[in-house]
C-alpha cells in the first residue's frame, strides 16, 4: 500500500478515474461554467497519464512534461475563449442554463 | 516488502495517498457542489493534489506551472466567469433529474473503467535507455531546439485566443 508511487498503474487508475468525473460532471451540469469546470478535469486526467508514461515508459523523460506544458497553454486559451462565450450567451439570453439556449431548436 | 511506516520510504507512502485524496476529494466537489463557486474550489483543490502527483512524478517544474497555471489562471478566470454571468439563487437551484445523475454516473463510470482496466492489464514496454534526465534544463534544449515550432505555434495560439476573447465580448456587448 505504501510503495504505490512507484508503480505505473496507480496513476493511469487515477488518470483514468478524473476522466471518468470530468465525462460525469459534463454530462450531469445543467449549467455552461459547471461544463466547463468539467472539461478542465477530463483535460486533468489526459496530462496525468502523459506524465505517468513519460515517467516510466519514454525514452526522453522530457517529451511528456513538454506535452503537458502544451495541454495547459492550451486549457489557458479554451478557459478565457470559454469565459467570453459565456459572458456573451449571458448578455443576450440572461442566463447560463443549457436548458434556456434553444433558440435553433426546431 | 512493505516499508515500515516510520521509514522515509513509508512516509513519502502515507504523503502519496493523502494527495490521490486531495485530488479525489477535489474532483468529487468540482462535480457534485450545489453551487458554483464551491465547484471552482473543489476544482483548485483537485490541482494542488494533481501537482503533487506531477511532484512524485519526477517533474517539479510542471508541479510547480501546474499550480501557476490552472491554480492561478484558469481557476481565478472561471471563478471571474461565475461573477460575471451567475444569474440570481431562485434559477441556480433547479433540481438535477435523478435519472440523468444516474446516467451521468453510469458514462463516466463506464469511461473511467475501461481506461484504468485498459492501463492495468496492458503490457508496457520499459524503455532501452534514457536519453536524459528530464531535468528542467533538458526541457529548457528540447523546447528551444526540437518542439520549437510547436513552441511558436502555441504562442500564436494564445494570441489568437485572447484576441477572439476580446471581440467575443464586444459583439456582445453591441447588441444590448
Amino acid at each position: 500500500m505504501l510503495t504505490l508511487s512507484t508503480q505505473l498503474s496507480t496513476y493511469l487508475v487515477i488518470g483514468a478515474m478524473l476522466f471518468g468525473f470530468g465525462v460525469f460532471g459534463l454530462v450531469r451540469r445543467p449549467s455552461l461554467i459547471g461544463m466547463l469546470i468539467a472539461v478542465e478535469l477530463i483535460l486533468s486526467g489526459a496530462s496525468v497519464n502523459f506524465m505517468a508514461f513519460n515517467h516510466f515508459l519514454a525514452p526522453d523523460p522530457a517529451t511528456g512534461q513538454i506535452i503537458t506544458l502544451f495541454i495547459m497553454a492550451i486549457a489557458a486559451a479554451e478557459a478565457a475563449i470559454s469565459l467570453s462565450i459565456v459572458i456573451a450567451v449571458y448578455r443576450n439570453y440572461k442566463s447560463v442554463e443549457t436548458e434556456d439556449l434553444v433558440e435553433l431548436k426546431g | 516488502m512493505n516499508p515500515s511506516l516510520f521509514s522515509p520510504e513509508g512516509l513519502s507512502g502515507v504523503i502519496f495517498l493523502i494527495i490521490i485524496g486531495t485530488t479525489f476529494l477535489g474532483a468529487f466537489i468540482a462535480t457534485c457542489a450545489q453551487r458554483l463557486i464551491r465547484c471552482v474550489c473543489g476544482l483548485a483543490i483537485c490541482f494542488l493534489g494533481v501537482a503533487g502527483l506531477y511532484y512524485f512524478l519526477n517533474s517539479p517544474f510542471v508541479a510547480f506551472m501546474e499550480i501557476l497555471i490552472y491554480i492561478g489562471a484558469v481557476c481565478i478566470t472561471i471563478a471571474f466567469a461565475i461573477m460575471l454571468a451567475e444569474p440570481d439563487d431562485a434559477k441556480m437551484s433547479r433540481k438535477i433529474n435523478g435519472l440523468s445523475g444516474f446516467l451521468a454516473a453510469l458514462c463516466g463510470g463506464v469511461f473511467a473503467y475501461a481506461l484504468a482496466y485498459a492501463g492495468v492489464n496492458g503490457t508496457w514496454m520499459e524503455p532501452a535507455s534514457k536519453v536524459n534526465d528530464g531535468s528542467v534544463k533538458s526541457i529548457g534544449m528540447s523546447l528551444l531546439t526540437q518542439y520549437s515550432m510547436v513552441f511558436e505555434l502555441v504562442s500564436v495560439v494564445l494570441l489568437v485566443a485572447i484576441i477572439g476573447s476580446l471581440v467575443l465580448a464586444q459583439v456582445g456587448r453591441d447588441k444590448e
